[in-house]
């Protein structure tokens, strides 16, 4: 029987746990199901830990509610949170043969389990001993090496068999950012962003050019839609502003001071 | 491991609410030093209005924040909406609970001796990987909640981040493990008496400081939050309480692998090398040792900023291939090394420094050897011709194999442009009418 403490925790924990279980298979969304899940891991956890099982308890979260249910998660969202099942049967027989095989699976989990023989327990002052994880390390590595091996080679088998089945030959060369940084050099256009239109203190419209540092309007700066439309509409240029690559009535030497009485006037 | 034997419920429940109040003021200093730091590396003051130099900035604007109006949005789902945050600062307030802040010390004004760390045991680095793989739930689920597509999107780059980079973290911690042989913090801590973990696991440590970043979704791998690319990612649709949760987290989680940081790799609380010296290790009792693990903490603390203030948001899929193709295979390298070495030294017996001198000659000489062999030019080879390109191969439309290629499309009649900022097509309407007319 356990201690006090330990039964406290038990029946607080275990009811919610049964809740959860059941909310797992009546939870209508996939996600909530999958709150579920992680609940009921965690409070198994916690009781891992209750009884002094510390590795048990921290490996089960930071693996199966760590990563494994968060893999769950991920593909849920990936696929569409709110993709339904499609109930239609693809395989003729299917579920008549699912029932089967698991019932099948039930009577051989039955028999196995009613013919095991545990040995004597030994109690956990003895198997805790030298802390729990160098206990539990001992045992695997010794006892089960084997089986510990096996199931390596099985999981390793399984990743390279996913890395097979989904690596595919490339049938053109990647296009990666040099290639497409070269294509656009080799393509002999602006490497820079395309200018933006006018912004001007008389307007500031999509359909106004900016004018370049020489003061010529810039037709690139507006939107290609609207110059085949023909919807563009002229920069503003100030009659007074002389564009630096006009000679003008007075050639390109203008003295200063002469302009300044220009503009006033 | 260090003795609880002495604690009362009492002095947990003293440790535990201390462990939270200094938690929570970190936070709000840590986002001061942040704004401060980073100004200063920006060459601008910085917050200095508010309090002396500023201090009173970050609880103005956490005050702010607690009055905002709480928005819930209609499309959320609301359980689990408010649920996320929850999740998130909960699980980051536990990982506090196995640091040890220093070593065995006396409260004040009564005879109590009690170490100044929470709780210890023989998982406790595992127990802070669990906390941290749960709180990613926080930021998954609040990005699923919030029923809109960029906090989706966010959620979803937050999985996968933080799955990879998990990996790297562990294997990082393993390496560890293996040097001390123990999972538990405080045994971690004793054995860098000599020297920190640091030194001999410089390795291990990079990768550590790397997939920490990575880990708490700060720049350049903040991802998640992505500003010009997701708004703010899985917290876009939170506002006021629910979202300074989230703000919380992430300081407090920065906070926490700091610690972990400076706990496994940087000696925890012991002093510096020179001062450790000092007084028969008088600097290594009492109360000092919470001031040294601090300032390594703080010095982890301005790590993230300077980091932070220097490099430049990472490419989704450069940062998910340098997480798979170099974090991972690295670590899985560094770990094999230690456990070699480790393994030699604990059942050999074998002199590891004949040993080191050895693997150095034959490293040597196969290198001589490398350097001696003529290298062989390959011989150039003519690309292979295309070989003539069945479309309709076994009556079947089908796509061209490696080495073939397709012919020229009969509609192909516009000019192809290469890549997006190309010269225009010949054929595109230039000059418009009436523009030259004003271009004077």
């Amino acid at each position: 029987m356990a201690s006090g403490a330990e039964a406290v925790l038990f029946w607080c924990l275990a009811p919610l746990m049964v809740i959860a279980a059941l909310g797992l298979v009546l939870a209508r969304k996939a996600v909530h199901a999958t709150l579920c899940v992680v609940f009921v891991m965690v409070c198994l956890a916690v009781l891992y830990v209750a009884q002094e099982a510390p590795f048990l308890g921290i490996v089960q979260v930071v693996v199966y509610t760590g990563a494994v249910m968060m893999l769950f998660l991920f593909v849920i969202m990936l696929v569409g949170v709110d993709a339904s099942d499609s109930l239609v049967e693809t395989i003729r027989g299917q579920r008549l043969v699912g029932w089967l095989l698991g019932l099948g699976l039930g009577a051989v989990l039955v028999g196995v389990l009613g013919r095991v023989a545990f040995p004597e327990g030994v109690g956990l002052e003895v198997a805790n001993e030298v802390t729990n994880p160098v206990g539990l390390a001992r045992i695997l590595l010794s006892d089960f090496v084997f089986a510990l091996e096996i199931v390596g080679i099985l999981l390793v088998t399984a990743a390279i068999a996913a890395l097979t089945l989904t690596h595919k030959q490339r049938l053109t060369a990647r296009v990666g950012q040099k290639e497409m940084a070269d294509a656009r050099v080799a393509g002999g256009g602006s490497l820079t962003p395309l200018p933006a239109p006018g912004v001007y203190a008389q307007r500031n419209a999509m359909d106004v050019p900016a004018l370049d540092a020489q003061g010529r309007p810039l037709e690139s700066s507006v939107s290609r839609v609207l110059r085949v439309r023909g919807q563009e509409r002229s920069a503003p240029v100030d009659p007074q502003i002389r564009r630096l690559d006009d000679p003008g009535p007075a050639g390109p030497a203008v003295d200063p001071p002469a302009r300044t009485t220009e503009e006033e006037s | 491991m260090v003795d609880f034997s002495n604690d009362t419920i009492w002095t947990y429940v003293v440790k535990a609410v201390l462990i939270i109040v200094f938690l929570l003021t970190s936070v709000l200093v840590a986002i001061w030093f942040e704004r401060k730091v980073v100004a200063r590396m920006q060459v601008r003051p910085g917050p200095n209005v508010h309090g002396p130099f500023g201090l009173l900035q970050s609880l103005a604007d956490a005050m702010k924040l607690l009055l905002k109006e709480d928005i819930t949005v209609r499309a959320a789902d609301k359980f689990v909406y408010l649920l996320a945050p929850m999740i998130s600062v909960f699980c980051s307030l536990l990982v506090f609970a196995v640091i040890p802040l220093g070593p065995q010390v006396t409260i004040p004004f009564t005879d109590i001796s009690t170490p100044a760390q929470l709780t210890d045991f023989p998982v406790a680095v595992l127990y802070i990987l669990a906390c941290a793989s749960l709180g990613v739930y926080g930021i998954v689920l609040g990005g699923w909640a919030s029923g809109s597509t960029y906090p989706l999107l966010g959620a979803v780059r937050s999985t996968a981040q933080v799955i990879s980079y998990e990996l790297a973290m562990g294997l990082s911690l393993v390496s560890v493990f293996i040097m001390v042989g123990s999972m538990s913090t405080s045994e971690i801590v004793a054995h860098q008496q000599d020297y920190w973990l640091m030194l001999p696991l410089l390795p291990a440590f990079v990768i550590y400081v790397i997939s920490m970043i990575g880990e708490t979704n700060r720049l350049p791998f903040d991802l998640p939050e992505a500003e010009g690319e997701l708004v703010s990612g899985y917290m876009t649709e939170y506002s006021s309480m629910k979202f300074a949760w989230f703000f919380l987290a992430e300081y407090i989680n920065m906070i926490n692998v700091s610690a972990i940081a400076t706990t496994l790799f940087l000696g925890g609380w012991r002093a510096p090398w020179p001062l450790s010296a000092v007084g028969d290790g008088m600097l290594n009792e009492g109360w000092w040792p919470i001031l040294w693990f601090l300032a390594k903490m703080w010095g982890f603390m301005f790590l993230f900023v300077w980091i932070r203030g220097t490099l430049l948001r990472l490419r989704y899929d450069q940062f998910m291939k340098f997480g798979w193709k170099v974090l991972i295979p690295f670590a899985l390298g560094w770990i094999v090394c230690v456990a070699v070495v480790r393994g030699v030294r604990e059942f050999q017996g074998w002199d590891l420094q004949a040993v080191g001198i050895a693997i150095f000659v034959v490293a040597a000489v196969t290198l001589l050897v490398v350097q001696l062999i003529p290298e062989r030019t390959p011989e150039p080879t003519a690309p292979p011709e295309p070989e003539a390109f069945d479309a309709f191969a076994g009556g079947y439309p089908v796509p061209p194999l490696p080495g073939q290629r397709l012919p020229a499309s009969p509609r192909a009649g516009r000019p192809a442009r290469a890549g997006i900022g190309a010269a225009p097509a010949p054929d595109e309407p230039t000059a418009h009418a009436g523009k030259e007319a004003h271009d004077e």
